[in-house]
């Protein structure tokens, strides 16, 4: 399985939870903490487990995701 | 161990077409999945020089805030024909309008109806999200039998407030339009159907074939009175069983 991460940007992020619905390696959950607008923002809980598939950011309303994946031979 | 992503490659990142400005829109809502698609399609197309984008009332309304192309905001209803003017005097431009269903399909039935019959070489984004979401969660001419709105407290009954408009249905029995799809956000197998549908509504403009309609099925969670979850579950269990996805016209 490739190695992925996610970078999310607090700010845009809603706490919709639409990108932890959407995470087929249950790698996001809430926070707990909130952004300025009061949002309690999404996060990687179980960052090991991403594979770097952009579910989350392909599901993201606000388009506060942006993913990268290992490089191959790296 | 924390991991570098300098050492990574970029897989998804904001498409360059959209503003840095953050959305207006509540938590959850599709119309942020819809933009970003539409600025993706623009990066992937190449058009961002050349394409304006129309602008309705309603949720969408500061819809050219977000878009680094030239776009106008436009009456009520009039989108269909503000982007028919601005594509003939202009035939090298790229246009499209992002409408709602109140919008589209109500106060602008004429000028959608007709812009489409003549086949105008324009790309139109309809959403879907079978209510008024920024005045109040009203009645809109999409919303589906025995749904509760502020103006249908009791949910919607057929006898006195009819049945759902198939808008897409309608313009599918004209003889000119190219492509008219229904599509839907509501998992990302569906996000993936959508932008392709999007990308070539946008394409055929592009290669002068004619006007392309994507109907795309939206949430309203804070209307509806749903969590954004809960919203993809009603899209996809019972929305789709009233307006079903899939292409209804495609002449490309």
């Amino acid at each position: 399985m490739p190695r992925g991460t996610i970078v999310i940007d607090a700010e845009r992020c809603k706490g919709c939870g639409l990108c932890i619905a959407a995470c087929p390696q249950r790698v996001l959950a809430f926070s707990g903490s909130l952004n300025a607008s009061g949002y309690d923002v999404a996060r990687m809980e179980n960052p090991e487990a991403c594979v770097g598939c952009a579910f989350c950011a392909l599901t993201c309303p606000d388009v506060a995701i942006t993913v990268y994946r290992e490089k191959k031979n790296a | 161990m924390p991991v570098d992503v300098a050492r990574m490659t970029k897989v998804f990142e904001r498409p360059k077409s959209l503003t840095e400005a953050r959305y207006t829109y509540c938590p959850g809502c599709h119309h942020g999945v819809i933009t970003r698609i539409i600025g993706q399609t623009i990066d992937e197309l190449g058009i961002a020089e050349r394409t304006v984008g129309i602008a309705p009332v309603g949720c969408s309304v500061f819809a050219y805030l977000w878009y680094r192309c030239d776009a106008v905001q436009v009456a009520h209803g009039r989108a269909s024909a503000v982007a028919t003017g601005i594509k003939r005097a202009r035939p090298d431009l790229v246009v499209f309008s992002y409408q709602g269903d109140g919008d589209f399909a109500s106060i602008g039935t004429a000028e959608s109806l007709h812009a489409a019959n003549r086949g105008e070489n324009i790309t139109v984004i309809f959403v879907n999200n079978q209510i008024y979401g920024m005045t109040g969660g009203e009645m809109a001419p999409t919303t589906l039998v025995h749904q509760k709105t502020t103006t249908t407290p009791d949910g919607r009954d057929p006898a006195t407030c009819g049945y759902p408009i198939r808008f897409s249905e309608i313009i599918a029995t004209l003889d000119a339009p190219v492509y008219v799809t229904r599509q839907a956000l509501y998992d990302t197998r569906r996000i993936q159907d959508c932008t392709k549908a999007v990308k070539k509504a946008f394409q055929n403009q592009v290669d002068g074939k004619g006007y392309s309609l994507v109907e795309i099925l939206s949430t309203c969670p804070t209307n509806w009175r749903m969590s954004p979850t809960q919203a993809n579950e009603h899209v996809a269990n019972v929305v789709t069983q009233v307006f079903p996805l899939g292409d209804l016209v495609d002449r490309g």
